[in-house]
């Protein structure tokens, strides 16, 4: 076990876990959308963002979030930057909240993320509905929000297994 | 206070202009360079319009790679579904078939008298049909569309119809060399042109972003008449890109005026993409 736990290939494929979670999840637009639940839709490219650029922006990249955004926009199908600029606005909050944060505290950060998401899926709605004139339901948007806030508690807890591991890996 | 607003300054600028050891720029240039982008990917420019092919290429095929394990996983659940479904489904099936041999005589007659009486108007009604696979059917809840592997080496152009067996289910909005986009009906921004039977009122068919459609533009007050009948939705063909009489959906008593759309939008695989020419029309 301590010989897997030195093995480099799973130091490098940990570090760079994050980001293949990044692309995976933008490819498939991970949501659970094929259980066909009524109301039930949430946003994990944004936990995962959040999270990362929050506790441990080293693993991911802006650039890499920069092009995660775009490949977004295409597999959805909305105009192409728009996904990107969010997902850079959530970068900011998050580098934000860094700079002026000592000691990272779980409950300021989740609530941060509400603010945060209600913020960058309000500039989502009006990019889309006022500039391009492309409809969208308010009400998914603000289910999207709503479950991705709530869901935060879970994914956190498996990212910061998971950035213990990198920590652990990495100063090993 | 003063140093406050300094302190709230610094954290911004940090946030904005400062880069850790391994980001190769700050949060501002991209930024700057994702609002670029989005204000370049509206320009009709020729150079942008190859680019974006090129990227819209390389991405739906990658993603039609990448949602290879979710897509297994959705046809597990279907499966499972259609599995728990099946006592019921096989009664419905019965009553229908009985309906089936009798119905078919009639519509093999009222198909081949259309067609003399079309001939005689000379408003023959002539198509072609690409058959496409569905690529990437990804149920966002923004935009309600589906990736089909044809594209402008097929032939296939903007405002085609989409068709799953004999069931209207969008239109091609987006069209690259090898795929191309198509909008489904219950989109927010799809609209069509459609026909109520057997009231013949003419309506606009609005997708509702669920799945199920909604009837907008009509002045008579149509739903006094949906008591206690079946209503059957078609298209008008009044756009010129559809030809008249495509099923579309049903309302019934049941569907409190909403439009219970024929093809199921998620069980998606293979569609044809129809394009109409009407009389004389090259």
């Amino acid at each position: 076990m301590s010989s897997l736990n030195k093995s480099p290939f799973l130091r490098i494929f940990l570090s760079y876990l994050p980001i293949i979670i990044l692309f995976f999840s933008v490819f498939n637009e991970f949501d659970f959308n094929y259980l066909e639940l009524d109301y039930f839709a949430f946003n994990f490219v944004h936990l995962l963002i959040f999270f990362w650029t929050l506790r441990n922006p080293d693993q991911l990249g802006y650039l890499a979030i920069f092009f995660a955004g775009i490949i977004n926009d295409v597999v959805i199908g909305i105009p192409i930057g728009i996904s990107s600029f969010c997902y850079l606005i959530l970068c900011s909050v998050t580098a934000y909240i860094r700079n002026i944060t000592l000691t990272p505290n779980f409950m300021k950060d989740w609530i941060s993320l509400l603010f945060t998401i209600l913020l960058i899926n309000s500039i989502q709605v009006i990019i889309l509905d006022l500039v391009f004139l492309i409809k969208v339901d308010y009400t998914n948007y603000l289910i999207n929000s709503g479950f991705t806030f709530l869901f935060y508690p879970i994914f956190f807890i498996f990212f910061n297994f998971l950035n213990e591991r990198i920590s652990y890996q990495t100063n090993d | 206070m003063a140093a406050g607003r300094d302190d709230f300054v610094i954290a911004i600028r940090s946030a904005f202009l400062k880069k850790k050891d391994k980001q190769k720029f700050s949060l501002l240039t991209l930024i700057i360079l994702s609002i670029f982008v989005i204000v370049l990917s509206n320009l009709n420019f020729k150079a942008i319009q190859f680019v974006k092919l090129g990227i819209n290429e390389v991405i739906y095929r990658s993603s039609h790679i990448a949602s290879i394990p979710e897509n297994k996983l959705k046809e597990i659940t279907s499966k499972f579904k259609s599995h728990m479904d099946l006592y019921e489904s096989h009664q419905k099936e019965l009553i229908k078939i009985e309906n089936s041999d009798q119905l078919k005589l009639q519509n093999e007659f009222l198909t081949a008298e259309n067609e003399k009486l079309r001939e005689l108007l000379d408003e023959s009604i002539n198509s072609e049909e690409i058959f496409a696979r569905v690529l990437i059917d990804k149920d966002s809840p923004y935009l309600k569309s589906v990736v089909l592997n044809k594209g402008t080496k097929d032939k296939v152009k903007i405002g085609m119809a989409v068709i799953d067996d004999v069931y209207l289910v969008g239109q091609i909005i987006e069209v690259n060399y090898t795929n191309s986009r198509a909008l489904l009906l219950s989109d927010l921004n799809s609209k069509i042109p459609s026909v109520l039977e057997p009231d013949d009122i003419q309506v606009v068919v609005s997708g509702t972003g669920s799945n199920f459609g909604t009837i907008e533009h009509t002045q008579i007050d149509f739903k006094d008449s949906f008591n206690n009948k079946e209503i059957i939705v078609y298209s008008s063909g009044l756009g010129g890109l559809f030809k008249p009489g495509i099923p579309i959906g049903k309302i019934d008593d049941s569907s409190n005026g909403q439009i219970n759309f024929f093809s199921d939008f998620t069980q998606l695989n293979y569609v044809k993409i129809v394009s109409y020419k009407f009389g004389g029309e090259k």
